[in-house]
């Protein structure tokens, strides 16, 4: 056998686990398919800048020492130690909805605070809800799912509180329109409010350069620019991977293709796919016990504004606001190219840097459509539509901080860049360009294939983080343990 | 190896896998867990310490055998006699 293991995917979820593997000398082979790691939190350089993809915070905040959280957790079974990845903390966050405003910050009393000033009657189901959120075993890897909302209303009687609670968690790791699994709210309630949020001093490549050298001083191999074409299955069992014929990120299949004559064949005793579950479907052929799982429908189109200015002298100086512009919040699909009734704003600078960015950095981040923005030509009208919608969310982010229009920020703006459902497809292949995954996540990361495992972004676990420690607990659990 | 070396064995795989926990005063008849912050996922790393050091292999349903150094002196003691 060629390998232990082939690892598909050299995203967060996929390093940690080649990590683990190759920590205890197993031989791992991880298969990117772009020339970049770091998957659904990567980073690209345009305009002589270096943007990061999709990191607006690093949830999961906890500071050194902190026993038992899951930043240390991982960190611990990585044996990365805290201080290289330079955590800068926040500087303090709100949920804004027209007629209320909630600020959190890494300290669980502000929210509490916030809570009992803006709803003095919900203070009590508030303190119930919050013990309950936090006495929930989320890390087990056989729960049932149960609807979240019925267990707000048990707690909150005022339907506003339960959709400003909802905001936040939702833009920062829900799959489902309108509704999470409790334990999915669970882990965003306490990646977000018990815990909180930070940024590498040197945004996410800082964490991604890491975990690539950590690899590979372990003996690790990461092959870039090459993607999976099929893994490969005898009498139910994987057995190999069939690589695409053509490198990098050009070739657009979602469909198995029949096998080429002149592909390379790579053999391993185990298959660790972190492509996401129907993604993942998609590769095999000969799956007749299960129907290929649908793709997330929630989307996201994101603006980045560079700024010869800081945020904060624009007035933004918040880290991140999540905001709704009506009273009810719609976390739904876009039924336009996006949806900017919400949305999420990160003003970058506004984290304990150790050195201030060189310039002010504001994103804005929105539902967006796959169906419309799939069905648009390129170059144009793509490009065209794409500027039509970054002006959209320049007008809501003006909208919800007001003084972003009166102290000028367009005046401020040097560049500007937009990202698209169509570019998350591009870079990281996830159907629909759903960042979220699939609705329905596989916990226990098995599937009908004996040898071949789920991990990352469908295996239920959400953000850096939480992608992070899904790699090893499916490393320890079916790669590593006594047997496995 | 003797069994008077396992207790420093074990102690120094702690040190490798949880450097951040201070082994310096760890009570041999007293359960780890109770002296330092370890989970189950750190029990895990012992035990695949041991089989990448030694080659041996601790199975599951013995891992509450490793609970105190007292007990892997005694657990470990005759797979390691010839390591």
């Amino acid at each position: 056998m060629a390998y232990d293991a082939i690892i598909i995917g050299a995203g967060m979820s996929g390093l940690a686990a080649g990590i683990r593997l190759a920590m205890y000398d197993k031989k791992v082979l991880i298969l990117e398919r772009h020339y970049v790691a770091g998957g659904l939190n990567s980073y690209y350089h345009k305009f002589k800048r270096p943007f990061d993809v999709g990191l607006h915070a690093m949830t999961n905040f906890v500071p050194k020492g902190t026993k038992r959280a899951p930043l240390t957790k991982l960190l611990r079974q990585l044996r990365i130690p805290y201080d290289s990845l330079q955590l800068c903390e926040q500087h303090g966050s709100q949920i804004h909805f027209p007629s209320a405003q909630l600020d959190f910050d890494n300290d669980t009393e502000t929210l509490r605070a916030e809570v009992r000033r803006a709803f003095p009657d919900q203070i009590d189901g508030f303190d119930a809800l919050t013990k309950r959120v936090l006495a929930y075993d989320d890390t087990s890897l056989d729960t049932q799912p149960i609807p979240s909302r019925v267990i707000l209303e048990e707690h909150l009687s005022n339907p506003l509180l339960i959709e400003m609670l909802f905001c936040p968690l939702m833009y920062y790791g829900s799959p489902n329109e309108n509704e999470m699994e409790f334990g999915q709210f669970c882990i965003m309630w306490k990646s977000v409010f018990s815990e909180g949020f930070a940024r590498p001093e040197g945004g996410v490549r800082t964490i991604i350069d890491l975990l690539v050298k950590k690899f590979k001083e372990l003996g690790g191999e990461l092959r870039y620019s090459q993607g999976v074409a099929k893994i490969l299955t005898k009498e139910g069992k994987a057995w190999g991977v069939e690589l695409e014929c053509e490198r990098g990120l050009t070739k657009i299949s979602t469909k198995p293709r029949p096998r080429s004559e002149h592909a390379e064949v790579i053999e391993a005793a185990q298959i660790l796919s972190t492509a996401g579950v129907p993604e993942t479907w998609a590769m095999t052929d000969g799956l007749s016990t299960e129907e290929p799982k649908e793709a997330g429908a929630l989307t996201f189109m994101e603006s980045i504004a560079c700024l010869d200015i800081e945020p904060r002298e624009l007035g933004a100086d918040k880290t991140i606001v999540f905001f709704n512009r009506q009273e009810t919040f719609d976390y739904v699909r876009a039924e336009d190219y996006a949806d900017l009734r919400s949305g999420v704003i990160c003003a970058t600078n506004n984290y304990d840097h150790a050195t201030p960015l060189p310039e002010g950095v504001l994103r804005v981040t929105s539902i967006a459509s796959w169906d419309k923005w799939s069905a648009v030509a390129k170059p144009e009208p793509y490009g065209e539509l794409k500027e039509k919608w970054y002006q959209g969310q320049l007008d809501a982010m003006e909208a919800v901080i007001p003084t972003l229009r009166e102290r000028g920020m367009r005046d401020h703006i040097t560049v500007h860049d937009v990202f698209t459902p169509t570019t998350i497809f591009h870079f990281t292949r996830h159907q629909r360009g759903a960042i979220y995954g699939a609705p329905e996540k596989l916990k226990s990361g098995i599937t009908p294939i004996a040898g071949l495992f789920i991990a990352g972004t469908d295996q239920g676990f959400l953000g850096i983080v939480g992608a992070m420690l899904s790699g090893i607990s499916i490393a320890n659990a079916y790669f590593l343990r006594a047997g496995a | 190896m003797q069994a008077t070396e396992i207790p420093g064995v074990i102690i120094d795989i702690i040190n490798t896998i949880a450097p951040d926990e201070d082994t310096t005063d760890i009570k041999s008849d007293v359960k780890l867990r109770d002296q330092l912050d370890l989970d189950s996922m750190d029990f895990l790393d012992i035990v695949m310490e041991l089989r990448k050091r030694f080659g041996i292999e601790v199975p599951e349903e013995d891992y509450p055998k490793l609970a105190s150094l007292d007990s892997c002196v005694e657990f470990l003691g005759p797979m390691l006699a010839d390591k």
